[in-house]
């Protein structure tokens, strides 16, 4: 992450092929892509799309074998590889078959969550770029979904991967997943998975109700709570201005609680004396059983601060492409 | 003259009406009917069964699927209806007769309705929604033998097991006091979608712990892959059908009926050019466009949904794509190169002008599809503003908008009881001046709308082609009959994308 050695992007040209050449792990990759060979032809079925040279796009690309493999990507030195899903035919001849018999059927259930997402929460950078404060964030996307997988859905085979310039892939690779999640499953678990609602004209993104709230974002909550302090407060120091000030009062729905908190942040001038302050003051009132609307707002605050923001369309749909592991950014040449 | 429904090898199993309608009404239509039956007979139990669908749609849209009004709606409506089709449906005693007619037009319309994508995705949302209410209806008795008879045996949880999970349970819903007396039945999560997409079960490991009251959602679920299975397998037997012209034209054209306004088949192409968008979006486009066209001018950018809610919307209001081109080329341009615009979004344009990929042509997206689909995430501008803005922001936006504070009240008013369209209706009102009372289903009818009202009448709609595109002058009503559907909830069950959005997101690559 850390930008020790500059990287010059149109030194791609010359790096790729010894790249390709003597690093990339063709082998174990095959190994992963080919799943044992059962059925035969899991891999030759199966979409690899690549980015060319001033973004010449090659889709349905498909190979027999390992070695077949390896000679395309050395031939094409593809600035991009993407995986798609596994076919109903060779991708490569899907112009030979009718469009309504060539379907995807298979594939890895994906995760995409990227860093520019979060830009309304995260202070120190801003689009794709990221550094060691903001990184944070995908240490608690990676604990809370990683945990959410194998506990409530007992997924086993979970690869995590860095995109190579902004955010973090995920693969999930169980037997069952790949084939008995279909668009519709894939929608159900990416929604479930998914608590930050609304687009920029939502405020607050986050609505938790007292007493209901779904033992996954329970431990979701115990996760962030760990390292809140931590991130929020040393590495952002989220109450440390007016403008951050105002993002967290906006997200207290009360309006007495809200304008009490406001004061109580008056008398305070550090972050960590003003998270201690909102937390305490709506402890106190919600144990006079008043501000109901705001039972749970600490709760809300910390996971709209740092509950993962996922592109859940990249996981819903089953022939979504999505960059493969092992494959240099074009962009960053991470 | 008569017809003899053929019957298919495998299942010759016949259906004993005698005892269906002595013991449940419910089934899941396993086996074909068979016996005789007169085209006459076959075209009204059709009818019957569509327009029974076609009321179990309009109450879905108007109540919260499951509440009290739904279900006294439902009861209502469906009662009010005279034929055997509906009785079977609602009543708790009908004769064999009706349960014939139950069977046999559930069968019909498989035909008529396996044909197309789209066609079928209706067809199973509505016969799911009626199922499901039927299924509440009965009886626990009835319930018990429906799932015996068709072998649904689920594992209930047992009482240690409870106890382990007790706080879990409690928290999604399950009343602690009760969790020792009540049925859970612990299955794969595959197998109730709808309600880990909603969190409204427990999972741990791949189970779904679900209590007996979303039983019902269980059920449904394997009746949705039988039905849609089945309905996958009558498509490809329907060619064989080919040959008896008496079935296939009545077939068709029962299809036909009852889809609603299609925006996509326009025939003012070419009405509208680039340049005019900037005036027509300040006088004629609903507020979920203006927010897209703001945005869009503001950041020279609209994400994928975004895209696509506008992009659709401005071909139905009848810009070509020569011009479309042109529009978001120019917007674009202003942050990136034209290069870049060319690689990356010109291709997307021509997709939804049927001109890329599988060649479809992609119709504008309704307002319900737009309220329930595709909410709208960090960065996004899409969406309905009724439904996905905040109240507070909503509320600055209509003031800036010069909307009265009478009106701005009003329209939350709506908002926070969920009529959404009705909201939208009262803010064309507003914006109008007119008393014309009307809630959009489909942006696109807004613009209409709103063209026949500026235009003081005398258009009869943009779609019919010959518009007079105007400014705003003043307040004349137009008298037209206003459609009165109103959203009034997000659905439960959120339709599955089709294979076209499915095509289309294949061609938004990530870019990481």
């Amino acid at each position: 992450m850390a930008e020790n050695i500059s990287y010059d992007p149109n030194c791609l040209p010359d790096l790729l092929p010894i790249y390709y050449k003597r690093l990339f792990p063709y082998s174990l990759y095959y190994k992963w892509l080919h799943y044992g060979g059962v059925p035969k032809t899991y891999f030759s079925h199966r979409e690899f799309s690549f980015t060319l040279k001033d973004d010449v796009y090659l889709r349905y690309q498909s190979f027999s074998d390992q070695q077949e493999l390896e000679k395309e990507i050395q031939k094409r030195c593809p600035y991009k590889i993407d995986i798609g899903a596994i076919f109903s035919h060779r991708p490569k001849d899907h112009k030979t078959v009718k469009a309504a018999a060539f379907q995807a059927l298979e594939k890895e259930l994906v995760f995409d969550i990227d860093m520019t997402d979060y830009d309304d929460v995260r202070f120190c950078c801003s689009g794709a770029e990221i550094c060691l404060k903001c990184w944070s964030l995908m240490q608690f996307a990676i604990k809370i979904l990683d945990r959410a997988l194998r506990e409530d859905f007992g997924f086993h085979h979970i690869l995590w991967v860095y995109s190579g310039r902004r955010g973090v892939h995920c693969w999930v690779c169980d037997p069952d997943v790949r084939k008995r999640l279909q668009q519709k499953g894939r929608t159900a678990v990416a929604e479930y998975l998914n608590i930050i609602r609304g687009g920029e004209n939502m405020t607050k993104k986050v609505n938790l109700w007292e007493g209901s709230i779904h033992p996954s974002i329970q431990k979701a909550i115990e996760i962030v709570r760990d390292g809140f302090e931590q991130y929020a407060v040393d590495k952002q120091d989220f109450l440390g201005s007016d403008a951050k000030m105002k993002k967290v009062l906006a997200l207290i729905s009360d309006d007495s609680v809200r304008r009490t908190v406001e004061d109580d942040f008056k008398h305070v001038k550090t972050s960590r004396e003003r998270w201690q302050v909102l937390q305490d003051r709506v402890k106190q009132v919600t144990s006079k059983g008043e501000g109901r609307k705001c039972a749970c707002v600490i709760e809300e605050i910390m996971l709209q601060y740092c509950y993962p923001r996922l592109d859940i369309n990249v996981s819903k749909g089953l022939n979504h492409l999505l960059k493969s592991p092992f494959c240099v950014h074009p962009k960053t040449g991470h | 003259m008569e017809i003899i429904t053929r019957r298919t090898p495998r299942s010759k199993k016949l259906v004993d009406y005698e005892a269906e309608s002595v013991h449940s009404k419910l089934q899941f239509y396993r086996y074909p009917p068979t016996g005789t039956l007169s085209l006459q007979e076959f075209e009204d139990i059709a009818l019957e069964r569509l327009k029974v669908l076609k009321a179990v749609e309009t109450v879905g849209l108007r109540h919260i699927k499951g509440s009290e009004e739904y279900r006294n709606e439902m009861e209502k409506v469906l009662r009010s209806f005279p034929g055997g089709v509906a009785r079977a449906v609602c009543r708790a005693k009908c004769d064999p007769g009706d349960v014939r007619k139950d069977h046999i037009s559930h069968f019909i319309l498989r035909l008529a309705y396996c044909r197309m994508e789209e066609l079928r995705r209706w067809f199973i949302a509505q016969e799911l929604d009626l199922f499901r209410f039927r299924f509440q209806n009965e009886n626990k008795e009835n319930v018990k033998l429906f799932l015996e008879n068709n072998n649904l045996n689920y594992d209930l949880v047992s009482a240690s097991e409870k106890e382990d999970h007790r706080s879990e349970l409690v928290a999604c819903g399950i009343q602690g006091h009760l969790i020792e007396f009540s049925d859970i039945y612990k299955v794969e999560f595959y197998d109730v979608l709808d309600l880990i997409q909603r969190r409204k079960v427990y999972v741990s490991r791949g189970f779904a712990y679900v209590p007996h009251i979303d039983l019902v959602t269980l059920v449904l679920s394997e009746f949705r892959s039988q039905l849609s299975h089945a309905l996958t397998i009558a498509s490809r037997a329907l060619p064989n059908l080919e040959e008896d012209n008496r079935l296939l034209p009545m077939l068709a054209s029962m299809s036909k009926s009852y889809l609603g306004q299609d925006y996509g088949k326009k025939t003012s192409v070419g009405q509208i050019t680039a340049d005019m968008i900037e005036m027509l979006s300040r006088t004629s486009f609903p507020m979920c466009m203006q927010e897209l066209h703001q945005n869009l001018r503001q950041h020279h950018h609209l994400r994928h949904w975004g895209r696509q809610q506008y992009g659709l919307f401005l071909k139905g209001i009848g810009l070509s794509l020569e011009e479309a081109l042109k529009f978001w080329r120019s917007e674009f341009t202003k942050m990136m190169d034209g290069d870049k615009f060319d690689k990356q979004y010109t291709y997307n344009i021509r997709h939804n002008y049927g001109k890329e990929g599988k060649r479809a042509d992609y119709t504008p997206y309704s307002c319900v599809k737009i309220i329930t689909t595709n909410a709208p995430a960090v960065g996004d501008y899409h969406g309905c503003p009724f439904r996905h803005v905040d109240v507070a922001i909503l509320r600055q936006k209509l003031q800036a908008k010069r909307i009265p504070e009478s009106g701005v009240n009003e329209i939350v008013s709506l908002v926070k009881g969920s009529h959404y369209q009705v909201a939208c209706g009262k803010y064309f009102m507003l914006t109008h001046n007119t008393g014309h009372d009307f809630s959009p289903n489909h942006p696109n009818e807004y613009f209409d709308e709103s063209q026949k009202a500026l235009n003081g009448g005398k258009d009869a709609g943009a779609s019919s082609g010959g518009v007079k595109l105007s400014q705003p002058k003043s307040s004349q009503a137009s008298q037209s009959t206003p459609s009165q559907k109103s959203l009034s909830q997000k659905n439960d069950d959120q339709d599955d994308l089709t294979l076209d959005e499915i095509d289309q997101s294949m061609n938004g690559i990530e870019e990481s």
